[in-house]
C-alpha cells in the first residue's frame, strides 16, 4: 500500500515538473519580453526577440536529455575504450589487442555475424510471406493479430516461452517440452536443445524472428496493399500466375519497404542480449557481443575499458546504417 | 483478390496460414494453460494432455504408528493416497522398484509381516499381526490415472511468496512516468521542428535521426560512471527511478521526436497561420491546436515507449538497483529462472503475470499502434 502512493505520488511529481517547465518557462518569457502593450514598435520587437529564444525553450529539454543520454556517451565510450577497468589510466590498444586474442569475443562475432544473417532474413521472409497470404483469406486479419502478438511480449517473457518449448526430460520420462515430446514421438531421442553448440544458436535466433515477424508483417502488408491495382490487373491479362505475379510484379514495387524492414530489424539484432542472458547467459557457445559486454560490465567488479571497447565494435558495424538513414531521411526532407 | 470459391490455391492458402498461426501462438498457449495448472501436473505430463486424464506415478507416505488403531487383535492403519484430491488407483506396489505389482483392491504381503490394500478409489488399509512401530509411517506406491484440475494457486504462490506482486508495482512506476513525460518533451520539441524557423533546424534534424540507431550499449558505461559521481556529489543514491526515467527518456526521444515531427509537419499550413494572424503565441498555437489534433500520433507513440519501458531489462538492471522494492518484473524473472528453473509452476505463473499488461494493451489499442509503425517507417523508404 505504502509503496502504491509512493509510486502515484512520484508519477504526479515527474509529469507536473515536466509541464510546469513548460508552462513556467513559457509564462516567463512573454514576461521580459511583454508583446500585449500598448506601444507596438516595441511590442513587435519583443515579438522578434521572443520568436528567437522560444524555439530553444521548446527544444531545452530535449536536446539537454538527447547530448546527456546519446551525443555524450558516444564519444565518451570511444575515451574510456581506452583506458583501464578502472576507467582512470590510459592503456593504449590494450583492450582491442586483448579482443583479438580473446575466444570468447571472437565467438560472440562469430555467432553475431550468424545472428545478423539470419534473424533478419528469416523475420522479413516470413513477414513476406505471411503478409501476402493473409491478404487473400477472410480471416486474414485474425490472422495476422496473432501473429504479431509476441510482439508486445518482453524479451524475458519469451525466453521463458521458449525455454519451456525446449525443454529437457531424460530418454524415457515423459517429456514436457513440446518440441521433444514431438521427436521422441517420431521416435527419435530428446536433446538438450539450447546445449547443442551451433544449433542452439540458431534456437536463441528462433524467439527473436518469433517475435519481429510481426513486425515486418505489418509493414510489408501495407506495402504490398499500396500497390496500385492496375500493374496487377495488367499481369493478370497478360497470363501471369500468381507466384510471377508476387516475384516479378509485387516484391519489386515495395523493395524500400523491404530494405526499411530488413535494417530496423538488423540495428535490433546488434542490441539484443536479453535473450541470451535469459536462456544461456553465453554458455554452450552462445555468446553474442551485447550480452559479452554487459557481462564485462558487471564481472568481476566492471571492466569499464573492455566493456566500452567492445560498446565500440558494436557502435562500428552501425555507423553504415546510420549513415543511410540520415541520408535516407534527407533526400525525404527536401521531397517535401 | 477475393476468391469465393474454393480453388486449391485457397486451400492451400488457408492451411498454410493456419500452420503458421499454430506455430505463433502455441508457444505462448503452452505457457498459458502450465500456468493454471496443478504443479505436479506440469512435470508430470505436456500441457497439451492438460484436458485429458493422465497417468503418473506417486508415493504416498502413510501416517507414522501413532496413528494405528486395534481391531479384532489387527494393528491397523488407513487413510487416502489423494488425501481426498480425487484419481483413480491403477497399480500400486511395496517397493519402489517395483511400483505397479499389484491391481487395485490386491493384497500385497510384505516383509515385516503385515499387508497393505490399495483400493481404486486411493483408500489404503495397513494390517499387521503385532503393533507398527517407529515415527515414520511406510510409503505406498502406486499409478494413478489423475483428473485434469486447473488452479490459480500457482498465482497466488507467484504474487505471494516471489515478489513478483512488489514487481509488477514496481514496473508501473518505471513504465508511466517513463511513457508521459518523453511525449510532452519530444511533442514540444517536434513542433519547434516542425513549424518554427531558427537556425541549425536540418542539422539537427539530421542529428536525431542518426541518433535513432545508436546501440543503448554505447551509453552504459559513461552514463553509469555519471551517474555515480552525481549520487556521491548529492550524496544520493545512486541509482533510483528519476534516474531510470530520465534515460528512457533519453533513449526514446530519437523516435519520438521523429515520429511526432514527421507527423505535426503534416497537419495544414492555414489553421497555424491564421491563429497566429489572430495573436496565438507559439505557447497557445501548441496547446490549444497541435497537441489536440496530434492525438493518433501521440497515442501510437504512447504504446510503443510503453511497451518499451514495460519490457525493458537492460536499463532496469543498469540504473535501478537490485533491492526488492526497485526491482522490476523482467529483472525479477531473470532472477527466477536462475534459481528456480526447474520450477515450473512458478516460472509459468510469473513469465505470465509480466506479459499480461503488454498484452492487454496490445489488444486493446492494435489499430493505433499499427498506425504508428506505418507512419514511423514506411514513409522513411
Amino acid at each position: 500500500m505504502e509503496q502504491l502512493f509512493f509510486a502515484f505520488l512520484t508519477i504526479v511529481i515527474g509529469v507536473a515538473a515536466a509541464i510546469g517547465y513548460f508552462y513556467g518557462s513559457n509564462l516567463l518569457l512573454d514576461m521580459i519580453f511583454p508583446s500585449r502593450i500598448p506601444d507596438t514598435a516595441r511590442a513587435s520587437e519583443n515579438l522578434r526577440k521572443a520568436a528567437l529564444v522560444r524555439p530553444w525553450l521548446f527544444l531545452g529539454p530535449a536536446l539537454i536529455s538527447l547530448a546527456v543520454y546519446l551525443v555524450y556517451p558516444l564519444f565518451s565510450s570511444v575515451v574510456y575504450a581506452f583506458l583501464d577497468r578502472s576507467g582512470e589510466n590510459y592503456v593504449g590498444l590494450a583492450n582491442f589487442r586483448w579482443m583479438i586474442q580473446d575466444g570468447e569475443f571472437r565467438q560472440s562475432i562469430y555467432n553475431n555475424m550468424l545472428w545478423l544473417i539470419v534473424v533478419p532474413a528469416a523475420a522479413t521472409l516470413f513477414g513476406l510471406i505471411i503478409a501476402a497470404m493473409t491478404d487473400r483469406i477472410w480471416w486474414g486479419n485474425i490472422a495476422k493479430s496473432l501473429i504479431f502478438m509476441p510482439m508486445a511480449i518482453s524479451f524475458v517473457g519469451a525466453s521463458v516461452i521458449w525455454k519451456f518449448v525446449y525443454d529437457y526430460r531424460d530418454a524415457g520420462s515423459e517429456q514436457i517440452g513440446i518440441l521433444n515430446a514431438i521427436v521422441v514421438a517420431f521416435g527419435g531421442d530428446p536433446q538438450i536443445w539450447i546445449a547443442l553448440p551451433f544449433w542452439n544458436n540458431l534456437f536463441l535466433m528462433v524467439i527473436l524472428i518469433w517475435i519481429q515477424t510481426g513486425f515486418a508483417m505489418v509493414l510489408l502488408s501495407a506495402a504490398l496493399r499500396g500497390i496500385p491495382e492496375e500493374t496487377i490487373e495488367a499481369a493478370i491479362i497478360d497470363g501471369a500466375n500468381p507466384w510471377q505475379i508476387f516475384m516479378k510484379i509485387k516484391v519489386p514495387q515495395i523493395w524500400n519497404t523491404i530494405a526499411v524492414v530488413w535494417t530496423t530489424i538488423t540495428i535490433l539484432v546488434l542490441k539484443v542480449f536479453d535473450i541470451v542472458l535469459a536462456m544461456t547467459n553465453g554458455q554452450w557457445q552462445t555468446q553474442v557481443l551485447a550480452n559479452l559486454m554487459f557481462d564485462w560490465m558487471f564481472r568481476g567488479g566492471g571492466d569499464f575499458g573492455k566493456g566500452a571497447a567492445i560498446a565500440v565494435v558494436i557502435m562500428i558495424m552501425v555507423v553504415p546504417i546510420m549513415i543511410w538513414n540520415i541520408r535516407n531521411a534527407r533526400r525525404e526532407m527536401e521531397g517535401h | 483478390m477475393h476468391a469465393t470459391k474454393l480453388s486449391p490455391l485457397t486451400i492451400v492458402v488457408n492451411l498454410t496460414v493456419l500452420l503458421l498461426v499454430a506455430l505463433w501462438t502455441l508457444p505462448t498457449a503452452g505457457l498459458l494453460i502450465s500456468s493454471l495448472r496443478d504443479k505436479d501436473q506440469i512435470v508430470a505430463s505436456g500441457w497439451w494432455t492438460a484436458l485429458t486424464t493422465s497417468s503418473q506415478n506417486g508415493i504416498y507416505r502413510a501416517p507414522p504408528a501413532s496413528a494405528q488403531v486395534e481391531e479384532n487383535g489387527q494393528f491397523v492403519i488407513a487413510g487416502n493416497v489423494f488425501d481426498g484430491k480425487g484419481g483413480t488407483v491403477s497399480a500400486f506396489g511395496i517397493n519402489i522398484n517395483k511400483p505397479a505389482d499389484f491391481e487395485p483392491g490386491a493384497v500385497a504381503e510384505r516383509n515385516d509381516g503385515s499387508k497393505l490394500t490399495l483400493q481404486e478409489n486411493g483408500d489404503f488399509r495397513l494390517e499387521s499381526p503385532k503393533a507398527f512401530e517407529g515415527s515414520r509411517g511406510d510409503r505406498i506406491f502406486f499409478t494413478s490415472a489423475v483428473p485434469p484440475r486447473f488452479t490459480l494457486e500457482n498465482y497466488q504462490t507467484v504474487l505471494n511468496s516471489e515478489g513478483i506482486g512488489k514487481s509488477f508495482i514496481n514496473s508501473l512506476t518505471v513504465a508511466i512516468p517513463s511513457t508521459i513525460i518523453p511525449i510532452l518533451v519530444a511533442a514540444f520539441a517536434a513542433y519547434a521542428l516542425a513549424w518554427m524557423k531558427f537556425p541549425g533546424r536540418s542539422i539537427l534534424l539530421a542529428v536525431i535521426v542518426g541518433l535513432l540507431v545508436v546501440p543503448l550499449q554505447m551509453s552504459l558505461i559513461p552514463l553509469l560512471k555519471m551517474y555515480n559521481g552525481v549520487g556521491a556529489f548529492f550524496g544520493v543514491p545512486a541509482k533510483g527511478y528519476v534516474g531510470i526515467w530520465l534515460a528512457h527518456m533519453g533513449f526514446g526521444l530519437p523516435l519520438a521526436i521523429y515520429l511526432l515531427r514527421n507527423y505535426i509537419a503534416g497537419l495544414p499550413r492555414e489553421i497555424m497561420e491564421s491563429a497566429r494572424v489572430d495573436g496565438a503565441s507559439d505557447f497557445e498555437i501548441f496547446i490549444k491546436i497541435v497537441l489536440p489534433l496530434s492525438y493518433p500520433a501521440l497515442a501510437s507513440f504512447a504504446i510503443f515507449q510503453f511497451l518499451w519501458t514495460w519490457n525493458d531489462l537492460l536499463i532496469a538492471m543498469v540504473f535501478l538497483g537490485s533491492g526488492d522494492n526497485e526491482l522490476v518484473l523482467t529483472g525479477r524473472l531473470v532472477n527466477l529462472l536462475g534459481s528456480r528453473g526447474g520450477n515450473w509452476e512458478i516460472l509459468t505463473a510469473s513469465a505470465f503475470i509480466t506479459i499480461i499488461v503488454p498484452l492487454c494493451v496490445f489488444f486493446a489499442l492494435q489499430r493505433y499502434l499499427v498506425r504508428g509503425l506505418l507512419a514511423g517507417s514506411v514513409k522513411g523508404g
